[in-house]
């Protein structure tokens, strides 16, 4: 493993706890996300990992073979892109890419050499003798991404990278984001609370909640397999079923549902997508809203669950709010959490 | 409505007037070869050459004061505004009413206390670091507030934080990213700070010597002493040196406003 973290906490002076003791484990050249809601102790990981905040007594960070708890972050050879990219007001783009280097001690030469490199592979030769000032907010992301990677850093570390931009270049920039990542084929840790963006750019995402990891996996294996049932609701989209499980069966407000198999589980969950209008369909519920999304109508139910159910609903045309209908749900689309899964 | 701006023209002439025609009548009279008979007898440049001859010492002194004045605010002054908008809060706000305290209390207070302290020790009494001093605790409070609201508007930490990840210690963080960031702050300090200190006469008339006498006590003195036209010559030479200082201040305190914002 490139990179260990182990034991990882953080409890504020107050007694807050940002952060449970927290375990990861980073392969070279991986890219892993960070995925929850604000508040979930994410930012407090990257942080601590960054150096920019210390661990509780009992963590520590190996990078390899070097154990790097106890180093000042200056120390650290870690590259960080800010959410507020943080660059130098009083340097041109040239001076902010080149100040690791220069801090490094790197003659003169070797410096331009390594700024022309790092400004060609992220396209930013036309910029590169401007102010930060006369920048946009996606050139400015590039040239934080190219200050940090530009030293060598042995991690990359990105908080929030696309959460300043507007929502038409989050799109775009999110995919050359990815790609300049894999060229530049370094180790990168990055925060974010959009999962389409965790999903896009990771190798493996870490769902963060309330403080800890609750599931780290792939993206499909976090979208097909949630363990818990915040992963489901917060990755998967998933939406709670509620009802009562017996056996095989589902038994809920608008109708009974058939399992795969019998289960002892306790919560069941699907997904939009997979709740289909159906004329002979085993639920009935009552339509409260409906609104056309282009490729498809997103249809409000409820009488079928306890809560609001969602139906995502392709076709020419949908019922309209006040009608009553029949919906079928597929067994195998049916997600069943255990009941100590189903409570985290 | 045309007797309305007419009227307002004439106010805003009156009060013009009365401001700039005894600043002229003075700048004139400086010039003049003898004052009581008015312009007629003549121009002259003789009074300001009598003026150099007599407290070129002074002019010089004031000069050497401000620059000590402006490198001791600064040494001290830019880090303390600097340690004060790192950390916000109850303490700091405390230590800059602290600072600030010399401009509630005046100027002839604040010297007594001085003499009473350090009027014993003969040399430093003596010495022009014991008007430095003086000038050093009433000056202070302007450069830490101007170079604090510049701090203040910019996101400190973070960009320290960023300087951090790519290898820089404190040290070259504070001259790479917070002196630079701070420039327009310091500059509208700094010209603050030697201009006050040129100017200072409350203090600085408490706390001179027969031979130390800084530009705004030489004028005094000169005015107690002297023929008016000497005085006066005197006046055009203080002018010379402080409008150009106050006028520099002006620029930079707006410039620095303008970043602040």
């Amino acid at each position: 493993m490139t990179l260990t973290l182990r034991n990882i906490a953080k409890t504020y002076p107050g007694g807050t706890r940002a952060l449970l003791p927290t375990d990861l484990d980073i392969a070279e050249g991986e890219i892993v996300s960070l995925l929850g809601p604000s508040g979930c102790g994410k930012t407090t990981l990257l942080r601590i990992i960054a150096g920019l905040e210390t661990a509780d007594a009992g963590a520590e960070i190996r990078f390899k073979d070097d154990d790097i708890t106890h180093q000042p972050v200056e120390r650290r050879k870690v590259g960080m892109v800010f959410q507020s990219y943080a660059l130098f007001p009083n340097m041109s783009v040239r001076g902010n890419i080149g100040y690791g280097l220069k801090m490094q001690g790197l003659p003169r030469a070797q410096i331009d050499a390594r700024v022309d490199e790092v400004i060609a592979l992220c396209r930013l030769e036309p910029y590169a003798g401007r102010a930060i000032t006369a920048l946009s907010g996606g050139q400015r992301q590039r040239v934080a991404l190219a200050r940090a990677f530009a030293p060598r850093p042995r991690l990359l570390l990105l908080d929030e990278p696309l959460s300043a931009l507007d929502a038409a270049l989050r799109g775009q920039l999110r995919d050359e984001l990815a790609a300049l990542l894999r060229q530049f084929g370094i180790t990168a840790i990055f925060v974010t609370h959009d999962q389409d963006e965790a999903m896009a750019i990771a190798d493996r995402v870490a769902v963060m909640s309330q403080g800890r990891v609750a599931q780290i996996g792939t993206p499909e294996a976090l979208y097909r397999a949630p363990q818990t049932a915040f992963v489901a609701r917060f990755v998967g989209n998933s939406m709670p079923l509620g009802g009562r499980i017996e056996g095989s069966q589902l038994h809920l407000p608008g109708g009974t549902l058939a399992l795969t198999a019998p289960s002892d589980g306790k919560a069941a969950f699907v997904r939009a997508e997979d709740v289909r209008l159906a004329e002979h369909g085993p639920l009935t519920a009552r339509v409260t809203a409906v609104t056309f999304l282009g490729t498809h109508y997103r249809i409000a139910l409820s009488g079928a669950t306890e809560d609001t159910l969602f139906c995502l609903h392709q076709g020419q045309s949908a019922p309209k709010p006040g009608e009553t209908v029949r919906l079928a749900i597929a067994p195998q689309s049916i997600l069943i959490l255990s009941p100590e899964k189903a409570a985290a | 409505m045309r007797i309305g701006k007419a009227l307002q023209l004439a106010v805003t002439l009156l009060a013009a007037a009365f401001l700039l025609v005894p600043t002229i009548q003075s700048v004139l009279a400086g010039v003049t070869v003898n004052y009581f008979q008015g312009i007629r007898s003549g121009l002259t440049l003789e009074w300001i050459a009598v003026v150099w001859e007599l407290y070129a010492s002074s002019i010089f002194l004031s000069l050497g004061i401000a620059l000590a004045c402006l490198c001791v605010t600064l040494v001290i002054g830019v880090p303390a505004a600097y340690a004060l908008a790192r950390s916000p809060g109850r303490l700091s706000r405390a230590v800059e009413e602290f600072i600030s305290l010399p401009l509630a209390i005046p100027g002839l207070a604040l010297a007594l206390a001085l003499l009473q302290l350090y009027g014993s020790y003969k040399g430093f009494r003596m010495s022009p670091a014991f008007i430095l001093v003086g000038h050093v605790l009433y000056t202070l409070p302007f450069m830490v507030r101007s170079v604090q609201s510049v701090l203040a508007a910019i996101d400190l930490r973070t960009l320290e934080e960023g300087a951090a990840t790519l290898g820089a210690g404190p040290v070259r963080r504070f001259f790479d990213v917070v002196v630079p960031n701070a420039l327009p702050g310091i500059l509208a300090g700094a010209l603050t700070v030697v201009t006050l200190s040129i100017g200072e006469f409350n203090l600085t008339w408490m706390l001179h010597t027969p031979f130390l006498k800084t530009l705004p006590v030489g004028l005094a003195d000169s005015y107690a002493s002297m023929r008016l036209e000497i005085a006066s010559a005197y006046t055009l030479i203080f002018f010379v040196m402080i409008v150009p200082l106050l006028l520099a201040m002006q620029w930079a305190s707006a410039r620095a406003q303008r970043m602040s914002q």
